[in-house]
């Protein structure tokens, strides 16, 4: 009878491997919708990694098990394995094969963080026009952290961006505070809203604080989070690509009604925020608490 | 040879003179300088405070049952979550590995009679009753709330006297840890038998000298910090304080700098453990030795040089970000090293199928999902979006249940007979070992899928969208708290009424096997030779024996 070739079986499993790792990474539903530009960078990039891991996951798991049954104690059998010891062009190959795989994902991550804008917040600051400031409480305390960093205005050095190339001017800014256990959001031309409301396709920047302990501003569907900090302001930068209701979530554990503070940031069409606008506008002119009166000119 | 130091039975015998022939049943409650009965009062120390923080984390998955907060009150559920943390890591994990498994064998790896510094050794473990003390008073306070990782303003405006005898808790375990690393070194360095060079070292001996090199590095930094907590909290300073001029972030650096290297100290003892384990019961040399002893110490290294990934979405600049991401993908590469190194160990082998293995590779299988995750976490752009999500929950689930406490059961299945002198029940072990493994990837699998769609962790209520899966995730929970139940009955059961062990049931190579079960309470009446290495199986001649004789078995 003929023997099938062990490199056939291999090439067969290598194929089978690869099929199963590609499908698993890049077709399975892992992910809520994209609704930001960043959302789709940050998918992509997960899903070559899990497609690397997938194939990864089969072949350690594999030979787990195969070894596992096919090397079991045969009933009777009281004497040792083989002596193996080691084999160093083998381990060369595990420790080289997955350091180069580390660096390679380790350049495209700061290419994938570049794209994203991770390298922007706050770093162009003649160009962001601040429509609004931060709240008033955190901006005053915001500089006296690091000695080094004092001598500049109160601008947001920690963030993410958009990609730097195309940044321009911010057409929204909203200022963002959070607090126990809400957020609130403050726009220009003074609209206060406890939701985030924007309009698609244009670039927001999100001036984020908090006003007692650590929350985190997390749209799941724009795949953006930012820590805000008290004492410590930072900044969001992102453009919605997807009209929708989506959930604001706030991720730091911030006391024991954490798991409540949430909100919505809908994305409008540009026609549905200028009336969100209008409307919001004329409801809230006559400020009638002194809170609002700090952000009225 | 040897009749006058034939073991007596733990129970039986008469009241010895000075010195006794056997501990009695009360010495375990004792200071005692015998690092056996240290590790021993590790282990069972341990392992109370293992059930008790499960307990939390079943009332913590029953919660999660429903989307709404009904079954505990929301501030006993921060209090559980941050106490179920705070337990499985310092009361857990960390006490049985290093104390518990550390204290019991590497002196008997190493062919010595004790640890270097006996009485240090047992300041340190009594240190560890006063902080569980402790933590169960905090809960009158109301337990602290603020998570196991205590970020202020949170912490210091929350149950503050719960969150101060919390801070005192965990400065009294890291200054137990600090006084055993301490004197691991010192014994590694000193104590072995002249016969024994260094590359006859068990691997679990150089997985606790890089342990232990790490806790001393680490843990001051994290006594600085909680310190400066308690300051904050008790004496009016301002460290955290943002409104007086304080700054949170600082504190978060100083956490992770220790932080980060605990999930070390809490895996590198474990992996020494898989590389003691998988050898026996596969009845094959470990597949490279050195590999897997220098990828101890570059771990080890690395890891000191992680700990920002924590803070990729708080107050870190971009090319922190970067600097970490990259540095974090490294540690993949040796950690990497050592599981080829045990997969390949069982190529060959003749694989027995005992609950120590059956655990061991349940942890191969586990650890290698929860690596692949780690790797996906620690680049900055998709941490960005899953970073304090069930996905986190999940990963580090993996790699601490399915690797650190996968790895503990190994040791106690393993180790069991030399402590007691008597075997485990194999059958009640493999019920438990099914148990475990379906129970843990039922909770932990679906938690990936929670965080990538959105659902942060540390929620008492969360959107109903997400109820389906954490219904899965409880049951998963419930599961693994009954897989407890067949173990405890093996334990006490085996304990009491076990077959006798014989010295070296296991047919092992390494010391701690050449002396009789449990040893004699120095150790060896006269100290081993050490004539080959810890792991050569398949090179021996075992026509005259095994190499190592074994006066228990002879007696019994
Ligand atoms: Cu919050």
């Amino acid at each position: 009878m003929q023997q099938v070739p062990v490199s056939l079986l291999t090439l067969v499993a290598g194929v089978l491997v690869t099929l199963v790792s590609l499908w698993v990474g890049q077709a399975t539903p892992l992910f809520p919708e994209q609704a930001s530009e960043q959302a789709p960078l940050v998918d992509n990039f997960f899903r070559l990694m899990l497609t690397i891991g997938t194939a990864l996951f089969i072949m350690v798991e594999g030979a787990i098990v195969i070894f596992m049954v096919k090397f079991r104690q045969k009933p009777g059998d009281e004497t040792d394995g083989e002596p193996l010891e080691g084999n160093l062009s083998l381990e060369a190959f595990w420790t080289l094969v997955p350091a180069i795989i580390v660096i390679i994902l380790g350049v495209y991550s700061v290419q994938v963080y570049t794209e994203m804008g991770g390298f922007a917040p706050g770093g162009l600051p003649e160009m962001a026009h601040h429509h609004t400031h931060p709240a008033p409480t955190v901006e005053m305390v915001a500089h006296q952290e690091g000695a080094g960093m004092s001598a500049m205005p109160p601008q947001a050095k920690y963030g993410i961006g958009a990609n730097p190339s195309e940044r321009g001017p911010a057409d929204l800014t909203v200022s963002v505070s959070g607090m126990q256990y809400a957020w609130i959001f403050n726009y220009p031309d003074g609209i206060i809203s406890g939701e985030l409301h924007v309009p698609v396709g244009k670039r927001v920047q999100l001036n984020i604080s908090a006003l007692d302990v650590i929350h985190s501003f997390w749209v799941p569907q724009f795949r953006l989070k930012q820590d805000a900090i008290p004492g410590q302001p930072t900044e969001l930068f992102f453009v919605a690509t997807r009209v929708g209701d989506y959930p604001v979530v706030c991720a730091e554990l911030c006391g024991a009604y954490h798991g409540g503070m949430r909100t919505r940031a809908v994305v409008h069409t540009e026609e549905d925020f200028e009336r969100w606008v209008s409307e919001n506008r004329i409801a809230q002119a006559p400020p009638d608490s002194e809170g609002l009166a700090i952000h009225l000119h | 040879m040897a009749q006058t130091q034939v073991p007596v039975a733990p129970h039986g015998g008469s009241p010895a003179p000075h010195p006794p022939q056997a501990w009695k049943w009360y010495d375990y409650f004792t200071f005692n300088i015998d690092h056996k009965v240290i590790g021993i009062q590790y282990l069972v120390f341990s392992f109370f405070a293992y059930l008790v923080g499960g307990l939390m984390a079943v009332a913590l998955r029953t919660e999660l049952l429903t989307p709404d907060p009904d079954f505990i009150d929301p501030t006993l559920y921060n209090a559980f979550l941050t106490n179920h943390g705070t337990i499985m890591i310092f009361f857990w994990v960390v006490p049985a590995a290093i104390g518990g498994f550390g204290n019991y064998l590497v002196p008997l790896m190493i062919g010595a009679r004790d640890m270097a510094f006996p009485r240090l050794n047992a300041l340190a473990f009594w240190l560890n009753p006063p902080a569980a003390a402790l933590l169960v008073a905090s809960f009158f306070y109301g337990g602290a709330q603020s998570g196991w990782t205590a970020y202020p303003p949170l912490s210091l405006i929350t149950a503050k006297t719960a969150q101060s005898m919390w801070v005192l808790a965990i400065v009294l375990v890291g200054t137990s840890s600090i006084l055993g690393a301490l004197n691991f070194i010192v014994t590694l360095l000193k104590m072995r038998v002249p016969s024994q060079r260094w590359d006859q070292l068990p691997l679990f001996c150089w997985a606790m000298f890089a342990t232990s090199a790490l806790a001393l590095v680490s843990t001051p930094v994290l006594a600085v910090g909680l310190g400066l907590l308690l300051f904050d909290l008790n004496f009016g300073t301002s460290f955290f304080k943002p409104d007086a001029g304080g700054n949170v972030i600082i504190y978060q650096h100083l956490f992770w700098f220790y932080s980060h290297p605990a999930v070390y100290l809490m895996i590198l003892p474990i992996f020494g453990i898989m590389s003691e384990v998988i050898p026996v019961h596969a009845r094959k040399p470990i597949f490279g030795y050195k590999a897997i002893a220098y990828s101890s110490l570059a771990i080890c290294l690395v890891g000191l040089f992680v700990w920002v990934h924590h803070m990729f979405t708080s107050g870190t600049p971009p090319w922190m970000r970067m600097f970490f991401t990259v540095s974090t993908l490294i540690v993949a590469v040796p950690t990497g090293v050592k599981i080829f190194g045990w997969v390949a160990t069982l190529w060959g082998g003749k694989i027995r199928y005992t609950s120590a293995m059956l655990f061991a590779v349940g942890l191969l299988a586990m650890f290698v999902l929860g690596g692949i995750s780690g790797v996906t976490l620690g680049t900055a752009p998709v941490d960005i979006h899953v970073h304090d999500t069930y996905y986190v929950v999940a990963h580090f689930h993996y790699v601490l249940f399915g690797g650190s406490v996968f790895g503990l059961f190994a040791g106690i299945y393993h180790w069991f007979p030399k402590i007691t002198g008597r075997m485990v029940n194999e059958p009640l072990g493999k019920l438990h070992f099914v148990m475990t493994f379906i129970g843990a990837n039922l909770t932990f699998l679906p938690m990936h899928e929670l965080g990538l769609q959105g659902m942060p962790r540390r929620v008492a209520l969360y959107d109903p969208q997400f109820v389906d899966l954490n219904r899965l995730c409880t049951y998963g929970a419930y599961l693994l708290a009954l897989s407890t139940v067949p173990f405890m009955i093996n334990m006490v059961w085996s304990w009491i009424a076990g077959p006798k062990a014989s010295g070296n049931p296991w047919n092992a190579l390494t010391l701690e096997w050449t002396t009789a079960s449990p040893p004699l309470i120095e150790n060896w009446e006269v100290l081993p030779v050490v004539t080959h290495g810890p792991y050569d199986y398949g090179m021996l001649d075992y026509t005259n024996g095994r190499p190592y004789t074994e006066p228990a078995e002879q007696e019994a």
